[in-house]
Protein backbone atom coordinates (compact mmCIF):
# COMPACT_ATOMS: atom_id res chain seq x y z
CA UNK A 1 0.00 0.00 0.00
CA UNK A 2 1.34 3.27 -0.98
CA UNK A 3 1.63 5.70 1.83
CA UNK A 4 1.47 9.32 1.02
CA UNK A 5 4.14 11.20 2.83
CA UNK A 6 3.16 14.65 3.92
CA UNK A 7 5.50 17.25 2.52
CA UNK A 8 8.15 17.97 5.12
CA UNK A 9 7.14 21.03 7.05
CA UNK A 10 9.47 23.84 6.20
CA UNK A 11 11.58 25.08 9.02
CA UNK A 12 10.07 28.26 10.33
CA UNK A 13 11.96 31.15 8.91
CA UNK A 14 13.15 33.88 11.22
CA UNK A 15 12.05 37.41 10.36
CA UNK A 16 14.26 38.72 7.58
CA UNK A 17 16.04 41.45 9.55
CA UNK A 18 17.31 38.80 11.98
CA UNK A 19 18.34 36.36 9.23
CA UNK A 20 20.09 39.21 7.47
CA UNK A 21 21.89 40.48 10.58
CA UNK A 22 23.02 36.96 11.45
CA UNK A 23 25.19 36.83 8.35
CA UNK A 24 28.58 38.54 8.30
CA UNK A 25 27.79 40.27 4.99
CA UNK A 26 24.58 41.57 6.60
CA UNK A 27 26.48 42.75 9.67
CA UNK A 28 28.94 44.63 7.49
CA UNK A 29 26.00 46.26 5.68
CA UNK A 30 24.53 47.29 9.03
CA UNK A 31 27.95 48.61 10.10
CA UNK A 32 28.14 50.66 6.92
CA UNK A 33 24.65 52.13 7.39
CA UNK A 34 25.22 52.89 11.09
CA UNK A 35 28.62 54.29 10.08
CA UNK A 36 26.91 56.66 7.65
CA UNK A 37 24.63 57.81 10.50
CA UNK A 38 27.66 58.38 12.71
CA UNK A 39 29.54 60.12 9.92
CA UNK A 40 26.59 62.45 9.31
CA UNK A 41 26.57 63.31 13.00
CA UNK A 42 30.32 63.94 13.14
CA UNK A 43 30.20 66.24 10.10
CA UNK A 44 27.26 68.30 11.44
CA UNK A 45 28.82 68.42 14.91
CA UNK A 46 32.11 69.72 13.56
CA UNK A 47 30.48 72.36 11.34
CA UNK A 48 28.20 73.51 14.16
CA UNK A 49 31.12 73.87 16.53
CA UNK A 50 32.87 76.22 14.12
CA UNK A 51 30.45 78.79 15.51
CA UNK A 52 32.85 78.88 18.45
CA UNK A 53 34.92 81.18 16.26
CA UNK A 54 32.03 83.63 15.72
CA UNK A 55 31.04 84.44 19.28
CA UNK A 56 29.66 83.06 22.51
CA UNK A 57 26.18 84.26 21.52
CA UNK A 58 26.35 82.53 18.13
CA UNK A 59 27.32 79.11 19.43
CA UNK A 60 24.93 79.26 22.38
CA UNK A 61 22.08 80.29 20.09
CA UNK A 62 23.06 77.41 17.81
CA UNK A 63 22.78 75.05 20.78
CA UNK A 64 19.35 76.45 21.57
CA UNK A 65 18.32 76.14 17.93
CA UNK A 66 19.16 72.41 18.06
CA UNK A 67 16.75 72.04 20.99
CA UNK A 68 14.03 74.01 19.20
CA UNK A 69 14.42 72.41 15.77
CA UNK A 70 12.10 72.25 13.81
CA UNK A 71 10.59 75.19 15.70
CA UNK A 72 6.80 75.05 15.78
CA UNK A 73 6.37 71.73 14.04
CA UNK A 74 7.28 69.70 17.12
CA UNK A 75 7.48 70.50 20.83
CA UNK A 76 10.89 71.65 22.07
CA UNK A 77 13.65 68.95 22.20
CA UNK A 78 11.44 66.24 20.66
CA UNK A 79 13.44 66.17 17.45
CA UNK A 80 16.68 66.37 19.44
CA UNK A 81 15.69 63.30 21.44
CA UNK A 82 14.66 61.37 18.33
CA UNK A 83 18.09 62.14 16.89
CA UNK A 84 19.78 61.04 20.10
CA UNK A 85 17.91 57.74 20.14
CA UNK A 86 18.82 57.07 16.51
CA UNK A 87 22.47 57.88 17.21
CA UNK A 88 22.63 55.66 20.29
CA UNK A 89 20.98 52.78 18.40
CA UNK A 90 23.38 53.25 15.47
CA UNK A 91 26.35 53.25 17.84
CA UNK A 92 25.08 50.20 19.71
CA UNK A 93 24.53 48.14 16.57
CA UNK A 94 27.87 49.29 15.09
CA UNK A 95 29.74 48.17 18.20
CA UNK A 96 27.80 44.90 18.49
CA UNK A 97 28.43 43.98 14.86
CA UNK A 98 32.13 44.86 15.21
CA UNK A 99 32.51 42.75 18.35
CA UNK A 100 30.69 39.80 16.84
CA UNK A 101 32.67 39.91 13.57
CA UNK A 102 35.92 40.21 15.53
CA UNK A 103 35.05 37.01 17.38
CA UNK A 104 34.19 35.30 14.09
CA UNK A 105 37.53 36.36 12.60
CA UNK A 106 39.42 35.21 15.67
CA UNK A 107 37.84 31.78 15.22
CA UNK A 108 38.86 31.71 11.55
CA UNK A 109 42.49 32.55 12.34
CA UNK A 110 43.09 31.44 15.94
CA UNK A 111 46.40 31.80 17.75
CA UNK A 112 47.61 28.31 16.82
CA UNK A 113 46.98 29.09 13.14
CA UNK A 114 49.08 32.26 12.97
CA UNK A 115 52.02 32.38 10.60
CA UNK A 116 55.25 31.53 12.34
CA UNK A 117 57.46 33.34 9.87
CA UNK A 118 57.68 37.12 9.73
CA UNK A 119 54.72 38.16 7.65
CA UNK A 120 54.45 41.55 6.02
CA UNK A 121 51.19 43.11 4.89
CA UNK A 122 51.14 43.95 1.20
CA UNK A 123 48.41 46.55 0.99
CA UNK A 124 46.56 46.60 4.33
CA UNK A 125 47.30 49.97 5.87
CA UNK A 126 47.70 51.19 9.42
CA UNK A 127 44.09 52.40 9.49
CA UNK A 128 42.55 49.13 8.33
CA UNK A 129 44.60 47.08 10.80
CA UNK A 130 43.80 49.29 13.80
CA UNK A 131 40.04 49.71 13.28
CA UNK A 132 39.12 47.93 16.49
CA UNK A 133 41.59 49.97 18.57
CA UNK A 134 40.68 53.34 17.06
CA UNK A 135 37.05 52.29 17.47
CA UNK A 136 37.54 51.55 21.17
CA UNK A 137 39.36 54.87 21.67
CA UNK A 138 36.50 56.73 19.98
CA UNK A 139 33.91 54.80 22.05
CA UNK A 140 35.65 55.67 25.34
CA UNK A 141 36.02 59.22 24.15
CA UNK A 142 32.28 59.52 23.39
CA UNK A 143 31.61 58.56 27.03
CA UNK A 144 34.07 61.12 28.35
CA UNK A 145 32.89 63.81 25.94
CA UNK A 146 29.23 63.38 26.97
CA UNK A 147 30.20 63.48 30.63
CA UNK A 148 32.37 66.54 30.07
CA UNK A 149 30.23 68.76 27.85
CA UNK A 150 26.69 67.36 27.90
CA UNK A 151 26.12 66.24 31.49
CA UNK A 152 28.75 68.48 33.06
CA UNK A 153 30.54 65.86 35.12
CA UNK A 154 33.93 66.29 33.52
CA UNK A 155 35.48 68.31 36.34
CA UNK A 156 35.32 71.76 34.77
CA UNK A 157 32.83 74.45 35.84
CA UNK A 158 29.68 73.63 33.92
CA UNK A 159 26.67 75.78 33.24
CA UNK A 160 23.79 74.24 31.32
CA UNK A 161 23.12 76.10 28.09
CA UNK A 162 26.41 78.03 28.02
CA UNK A 163 28.17 75.80 25.51
CA UNK A 164 30.79 78.45 24.80
CA UNK A 165 32.13 78.82 28.33
CA UNK A 166 31.75 75.13 29.13
CA UNK A 167 33.89 74.30 26.14
CA UNK A 168 36.52 76.94 26.86
CA UNK A 169 36.77 76.00 30.55
CA UNK A 170 37.15 72.33 29.63
CA UNK A 171 39.76 72.88 26.91
CA UNK A 172 41.74 75.25 29.15
CA UNK A 173 43.02 72.14 30.94
CA UNK A 174 46.04 70.95 28.92
CA UNK A 175 45.48 67.28 29.70
CA UNK A 176 41.86 67.42 28.57
CA UNK A 177 42.85 69.32 25.44
CA UNK A 178 45.39 66.57 24.71
CA UNK A 179 42.71 63.90 25.20
CA UNK A 180 40.48 65.65 22.66
CA UNK A 181 43.30 65.91 20.14
CA UNK A 182 44.34 62.26 20.50
CA UNK A 183 40.75 60.99 20.34
CA UNK A 184 40.04 62.98 17.21
CA UNK A 185 43.19 61.70 15.54
CA UNK A 186 41.94 58.19 16.30
CA UNK A 187 38.56 59.15 14.85
CA UNK A 188 40.31 60.40 11.71
CA UNK A 189 42.19 57.12 11.29
CA UNK A 190 38.93 55.20 11.86
CA UNK A 191 37.13 57.29 9.23
CA UNK A 192 40.03 56.97 6.78
CA UNK A 193 39.40 53.23 6.47
CA UNK A 194 35.73 53.20 7.48
CA UNK A 195 34.46 55.65 4.90
CA UNK A 196 36.18 53.78 2.05
CA UNK A 197 35.23 50.39 3.44
CA UNK A 198 31.58 51.45 3.69
CA UNK A 199 31.33 51.65 -0.11
CA UNK A 200 32.55 48.05 -0.45
CA UNK A 201 30.24 46.74 2.26
CA UNK A 202 27.24 48.44 0.66
CA UNK A 203 28.34 47.17 -2.74
CA UNK A 204 28.74 50.69 -4.12
CA UNK A 205 31.35 49.87 -6.71
CA UNK A 206 31.61 51.37 -10.13
CA UNK A 207 34.70 52.05 -12.24
CA UNK A 208 33.60 55.65 -12.54
CA UNK A 209 33.67 56.28 -8.80
CA UNK A 210 36.16 53.73 -7.48
CA UNK A 211 39.12 56.13 -7.45
CA UNK A 212 36.97 58.87 -5.94
CA UNK A 213 35.95 56.58 -3.04
CA UNK A 214 39.43 56.63 -1.51
CA UNK A 215 39.88 60.35 -2.11
CA UNK A 216 36.49 61.01 -0.52
CA UNK A 217 37.50 58.98 2.56
CA UNK A 218 40.81 60.84 2.85
CA UNK A 219 39.14 64.24 2.50
CA UNK A 220 36.43 63.44 5.04
CA UNK A 221 38.98 62.19 7.56
CA UNK A 222 41.21 65.23 7.04
CA UNK A 223 38.41 67.78 7.28
CA UNK A 224 36.95 66.21 10.43
CA UNK A 225 40.32 65.96 12.16
CA UNK A 226 41.44 69.49 11.25
CA UNK A 227 38.10 71.01 12.28
CA UNK A 228 37.80 69.13 15.55
CA UNK A 229 41.35 69.44 16.84
CA UNK A 230 41.35 73.16 16.03
CA UNK A 231 39.00 73.78 19.00
CA UNK A 232 41.24 72.55 21.85
CA UNK A 233 44.28 74.00 20.08
CA UNK A 234 42.60 77.40 19.71
CA UNK A 235 41.71 77.45 23.41
CA UNK A 236 45.17 76.31 24.48
CA UNK A 237 46.79 78.92 22.22
CA UNK A 238 44.64 81.62 23.77
CA UNK A 239 42.86 82.51 20.54
CA UNK A 240 39.52 81.79 22.17
CA UNK A 241 39.02 83.03 25.75
CA UNK A 242 36.42 82.48 28.39
CA UNK A 243 33.73 85.13 28.08
CA UNK A 244 31.73 87.08 30.66
CA UNK A 245 33.05 85.42 33.82
CA UNK A 246 30.66 86.07 36.68
CA UNK A 247 27.72 87.23 34.58
CA UNK A 248 24.69 85.03 34.49
CA UNK A 249 23.63 83.34 31.35
CA UNK A 250 21.49 85.58 29.20
CA UNK A 251 22.85 88.87 30.55
CA UNK A 252 24.46 91.31 28.18
CA UNK A 253 27.93 90.23 27.36
CA UNK A 254 30.94 91.70 25.61
CA UNK A 255 31.45 90.34 22.11
CA UNK A 256 33.80 87.43 22.28
CA UNK A 257 35.22 85.06 19.75
CA UNK A 258 38.30 84.61 17.64
CA UNK A 259 41.12 86.92 18.74
CA UNK A 260 44.60 87.15 17.32
CA UNK B 1 70.27 27.39 -19.73
CA UNK B 2 72.45 29.96 -18.08
CA UNK B 3 74.24 27.43 -15.92
CA UNK B 4 74.20 29.79 -12.96
CA UNK B 5 73.46 28.09 -9.66
CA UNK B 6 72.41 29.24 -6.21
CA UNK B 7 72.99 27.99 -2.72
CA UNK B 8 69.89 28.51 -0.61
CA UNK B 9 68.99 28.11 3.03
CA UNK B 10 65.45 26.80 3.38
CA UNK B 11 63.33 26.91 6.53
CA UNK B 12 60.47 24.53 5.86
CA UNK B 13 57.43 23.78 8.03
CA UNK B 14 57.37 20.06 8.84
CA UNK B 15 54.35 18.48 10.46
CA UNK B 16 53.87 14.72 10.58
CA UNK B 17 50.08 14.77 10.58
CA UNK B 18 46.95 16.82 11.31
CA UNK B 19 47.30 16.48 15.05
CA UNK B 20 51.08 16.48 15.33
CA UNK B 21 52.94 19.55 16.51
CA UNK B 22 54.80 21.19 13.65
CA UNK B 23 58.26 22.71 13.55
CA UNK B 24 60.58 24.46 11.16
CA UNK B 25 63.44 22.46 9.74
CA UNK B 26 66.42 24.05 8.06
CA UNK B 27 68.06 22.71 4.91
CA UNK B 28 71.11 23.98 3.06
CA UNK B 29 70.50 23.50 -0.62
CA UNK B 30 73.42 24.08 -3.00
CA UNK B 31 73.39 23.75 -6.77
CA UNK B 32 69.96 25.21 -7.54
CA UNK B 33 69.71 26.40 -11.13
CA UNK B 34 68.20 29.85 -11.62
CA UNK B 35 66.08 28.35 -14.41
CA UNK B 36 64.21 26.07 -12.04
CA UNK B 37 60.73 26.85 -10.84
CA UNK B 38 60.11 27.04 -7.12
CA UNK B 39 58.49 23.59 -7.15
CA UNK B 40 61.41 22.09 -9.08
CA UNK B 41 63.68 23.48 -6.37
CA UNK B 42 61.54 21.60 -3.82
CA UNK B 43 61.76 18.47 -6.04
CA UNK B 44 65.54 18.71 -5.81
CA UNK B 45 65.29 19.08 -2.03
CA UNK B 46 63.07 15.98 -1.86
CA UNK B 47 65.35 13.90 -4.06
CA UNK B 48 68.25 14.70 -1.78
CA UNK B 49 66.15 13.97 1.32
CA UNK B 50 65.12 10.64 -0.25
CA UNK B 51 68.70 9.79 -1.13
CA UNK B 52 69.73 10.47 2.47
CA UNK B 53 66.91 8.26 3.75
CA UNK B 54 64.81 11.11 5.13
CA UNK B 55 61.09 11.73 4.69
CA UNK B 56 60.53 14.11 1.76
CA UNK B 57 58.60 17.34 2.25
CA UNK B 58 54.92 16.93 1.34
CA UNK B 59 53.60 19.75 -0.83
CA UNK B 60 50.71 19.95 -3.27
CA UNK B 61 51.25 20.44 -7.00
CA UNK B 62 49.67 19.27 -10.20
CA UNK B 63 49.63 21.13 -13.52
CA UNK B 64 52.68 23.31 -12.82
CA UNK B 65 51.42 25.83 -15.35
CA UNK B 66 49.39 28.08 -13.11
CA UNK B 67 45.90 26.84 -13.87
CA UNK B 68 45.04 24.09 -11.40
CA UNK B 69 45.30 25.87 -8.07
CA UNK B 70 47.02 22.96 -6.31
CA UNK B 71 50.22 24.67 -5.24
CA UNK B 72 49.82 26.62 -2.08
CA UNK B 73 52.89 27.90 -0.31
CA UNK B 74 53.43 30.86 1.98
CA UNK B 75 56.89 31.96 0.89
CA UNK B 76 58.65 34.45 3.15
CA UNK B 77 55.27 35.54 4.49
CA UNK B 78 53.72 36.06 1.06
CA UNK B 79 51.14 33.76 -0.50
CA UNK B 80 52.67 32.26 -3.70
CA UNK B 81 55.83 34.27 -3.07
CA UNK B 82 56.92 37.77 -3.99
CA UNK B 83 55.99 37.81 -7.68
CA UNK B 84 52.62 39.40 -8.37
CA UNK B 85 49.97 37.54 -10.36
CA UNK B 86 51.62 34.11 -10.35
CA UNK B 87 51.09 30.86 -8.51
CA UNK B 88 54.04 29.20 -6.78
CA UNK B 89 54.65 26.91 -9.77
CA UNK B 90 55.23 29.92 -12.01
CA UNK B 91 57.70 31.52 -9.63
CA UNK B 92 61.25 30.98 -10.79
CA UNK B 93 64.48 30.82 -8.85
CA UNK B 94 66.01 33.65 -10.89
CA UNK B 95 64.16 35.97 -8.48
CA UNK B 96 66.43 34.78 -5.66
CA UNK B 97 70.02 35.54 -4.90
CA UNK B 98 72.81 33.26 -3.82
CA UNK B 99 72.68 32.73 -0.05
CA UNK B 100 69.04 33.77 0.39
CA UNK B 101 67.06 32.30 3.26
CA UNK B 102 63.57 31.21 2.20
CA UNK B 103 60.90 30.44 4.78
CA UNK B 104 58.15 28.12 3.51
CA UNK B 105 54.89 27.61 5.41
CA UNK B 106 51.51 26.10 4.59
CA UNK B 107 48.33 28.20 4.30
CA UNK B 108 47.08 28.86 7.81
CA UNK B 109 43.39 29.11 8.63
CA UNK B 110 41.12 27.08 10.85
CA UNK B 111 39.11 26.24 7.71
CA UNK B 112 42.25 24.75 6.08
CA UNK B 113 43.66 22.21 8.57
CA UNK B 114 47.16 20.98 7.82
CA UNK B 115 47.21 17.39 6.55
CA UNK B 116 50.97 17.04 6.40
CA UNK B 117 53.93 19.42 6.11
CA UNK B 118 52.83 22.01 3.54
CA UNK B 119 49.60 20.29 2.45
CA UNK B 120 46.30 21.67 3.72
CA UNK B 121 42.73 20.45 3.35
CA UNK B 122 40.78 22.96 1.27
CA UNK B 123 37.49 21.02 1.41
CA UNK B 124 35.43 24.04 2.63
CA UNK B 125 35.95 25.53 -0.85
CA UNK B 126 34.23 22.46 -2.28
CA UNK B 127 31.36 22.97 0.17
CA UNK B 128 30.90 26.53 -1.11
CA UNK B 129 30.84 25.33 -4.73
CA UNK B 130 28.40 22.54 -3.86
CA UNK B 131 26.08 25.09 -2.29
CA UNK B 132 25.51 26.96 -5.55
CA UNK B 133 28.46 27.02 -7.93
CA UNK B 134 26.47 25.54 -10.80
CA UNK B 135 23.47 26.26 -12.98
CA UNK B 136 20.47 23.92 -13.07
CA UNK B 137 20.02 23.68 -16.82
CA UNK B 138 18.44 20.89 -18.84
CA UNK B 139 21.52 18.96 -19.93
CA UNK B 140 20.52 17.97 -23.45
CA UNK B 141 22.88 18.04 -26.34
CA UNK B 142 25.40 20.85 -26.51
CA UNK B 143 23.72 24.12 -27.50
CA UNK B 144 24.84 25.99 -30.57
CA UNK B 145 27.58 28.49 -29.95
CA UNK B 146 26.30 32.05 -29.59
CA UNK B 147 22.69 30.94 -29.26
CA UNK B 148 22.51 33.00 -26.09
CA UNK B 149 23.63 36.56 -26.78
CA UNK B 150 25.95 37.88 -24.07
CA UNK B 151 27.18 41.47 -23.96
CA UNK B 152 30.94 41.71 -24.41
CA UNK B 153 31.40 43.60 -21.11
CA UNK B 154 29.45 40.97 -19.17
CA UNK B 155 31.39 38.09 -20.68
CA UNK B 156 34.72 39.88 -20.07
CA UNK B 157 33.82 40.46 -16.44
CA UNK B 158 32.57 36.92 -15.97
CA UNK B 159 35.77 35.56 -17.50
CA UNK B 160 37.87 37.73 -15.18
CA UNK B 161 36.04 36.16 -12.24
CA UNK B 162 36.22 32.68 -13.77
CA UNK B 163 40.00 32.89 -13.72
CA UNK B 164 39.87 31.93 -10.04
CA UNK B 165 41.73 28.63 -9.66
CA UNK B 166 40.56 28.08 -6.07
CA UNK B 167 44.07 27.93 -4.64
CA UNK B 168 43.13 29.60 -1.36
CA UNK B 169 45.78 32.33 -1.43
CA UNK B 170 43.03 34.86 -0.60
CA UNK B 171 42.21 33.01 2.63
CA UNK B 172 45.90 32.53 3.39
CA UNK B 173 46.66 36.23 2.96
CA UNK B 174 43.55 37.56 4.71
CA UNK B 175 44.26 38.63 8.30
CA UNK B 176 40.71 37.43 9.10
CA UNK B 177 40.94 34.13 7.24
CA UNK B 178 38.00 35.21 5.05
CA UNK B 179 37.12 33.58 1.73
CA UNK B 180 35.15 36.48 0.30
CA UNK B 181 37.35 36.87 -2.78
CA UNK B 182 37.03 33.19 -3.71
CA UNK B 183 33.27 33.09 -3.12
CA UNK B 184 32.63 36.40 -4.88
CA UNK B 185 34.61 35.26 -7.93
CA UNK B 186 32.72 31.97 -8.09
CA UNK B 187 29.43 33.85 -7.75
CA UNK B 188 30.30 36.54 -10.28
CA UNK B 189 31.27 34.16 -13.06
CA UNK B 190 27.76 32.68 -12.97
CA UNK B 191 25.79 35.73 -11.81
CA UNK B 192 27.06 37.93 -14.64
CA UNK B 193 25.94 35.57 -17.41
CA UNK B 194 22.41 35.02 -18.73
CA UNK B 195 22.49 31.32 -17.82
CA UNK B 196 23.13 32.24 -14.19
CA UNK B 197 20.23 34.65 -13.77
CA UNK B 198 17.49 32.17 -12.87
CA UNK B 199 19.23 31.13 -9.67
CA UNK B 200 21.18 34.34 -9.07
CA UNK B 201 19.83 35.29 -5.65
CA UNK B 202 19.28 31.83 -4.19
CA UNK B 203 22.81 30.94 -5.30
CA UNK B 204 24.22 34.06 -3.66
CA UNK B 205 22.54 33.35 -0.32
CA UNK B 206 23.47 29.65 -0.37
CA UNK B 207 27.14 30.22 -1.19
CA UNK B 208 27.62 33.17 1.19
CA UNK B 209 25.94 31.31 4.07
CA UNK B 210 28.11 28.24 3.45
CA UNK B 211 31.21 30.42 3.27
CA UNK B 212 30.39 31.98 6.62
CA UNK B 213 30.07 28.56 8.24
CA UNK B 214 33.80 28.05 7.67
CA UNK B 215 35.62 31.32 7.19
CA UNK B 216 36.10 34.75 8.73
CA UNK B 217 34.57 38.00 7.56
CA UNK B 218 35.81 40.71 5.22
CA UNK B 219 37.22 43.94 6.63
CA UNK B 220 38.31 45.33 3.26
CA UNK B 221 42.06 45.20 3.83
CA UNK B 222 42.62 44.20 0.21
CA UNK B 223 45.32 41.62 1.07
CA UNK B 224 43.47 38.92 -0.93
CA UNK B 225 43.57 40.93 -4.14
CA UNK B 226 47.32 41.53 -3.67
CA UNK B 227 47.97 37.82 -3.09
CA UNK B 228 45.71 36.41 -5.81
CA UNK B 229 47.74 34.66 -8.55
CA UNK B 230 44.98 35.56 -10.99
CA UNK B 231 44.74 39.16 -9.74
CA UNK B 232 41.01 38.93 -9.17
CA UNK B 233 39.61 42.28 -8.07
CA UNK B 234 37.85 42.98 -4.78
CA UNK B 235 35.25 44.71 -6.94
CA UNK B 236 33.69 41.24 -7.10
CA UNK B 237 33.33 41.27 -3.31
CA UNK B 238 31.31 44.48 -3.60
CA UNK B 239 29.13 42.80 -6.24
CA UNK B 240 28.59 39.82 -3.95
CA UNK B 241 27.68 42.11 -1.04
CA UNK B 242 25.18 43.95 -3.23
CA UNK B 243 23.57 40.74 -4.49
CA UNK B 244 23.40 39.29 -0.98
CA UNK B 245 21.67 42.41 0.38
CA UNK B 246 19.24 42.39 -2.55
CA UNK B 247 18.58 38.70 -2.01
CA UNK B 248 17.81 39.16 1.68
CA UNK B 249 15.89 42.43 1.58
CA UNK B 250 13.66 42.06 -1.44
CA UNK B 251 10.82 39.69 -2.12
CA UNK B 252 12.11 37.02 -4.43
CA UNK B 253 8.98 34.88 -4.39
CA UNK B 254 7.81 36.42 -7.64
CA UNK B 255 11.04 35.38 -9.33
CA UNK B 256 10.71 31.88 -7.93
CA UNK B 257 13.86 32.34 -5.88
CA UNK B 258 12.41 32.31 -2.40
CA UNK B 259 14.10 29.65 -0.35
Amino acid sequence: MATATAPAKRKRELPWPITFYRSAVGKKWVMAISGVVGLGFVVVHMIGNLKLYLSREEINLYGEALREFPKHLLPRTVFLWITRVVLVLALAVHVHAAASLTRMNARARPRNQQYQSPRDYQVANYASRTMRWTGIIVLLFIGFHLLDLTWGGGGADFERGDAYNNLVRSFDRPLVAAVYVVANLALGVHLFHGVWSMFQSLGVNNPRINKARKRFAQSVAAIIVIGNISFPIAVQAGWVDEACVGTEHGEPCEPSGLKF
Amino acid sequence: MTGKTLTLRLKVWRQDGPRAAGRFEEYDLPGISVDMSFLEMLDVLNERLNADGHEPVAFEHDCREGICGSCSLMINGMAHGPQKGTATCQLHMRHYRDGDEIVIEPWRSSAFPIIKDLVVDRAPFDAIIQAGGYISAPAGSAPDANSVPIPKEASDSAMDAAQCIGCGACVAACPNGAANLFTSAKLAHLNLLPQGQAERYSRTVAMVDTMEDHFGSCTNHGECEAACPKEISIDFIALMNRDYVKAQLFNRRLAGQRR
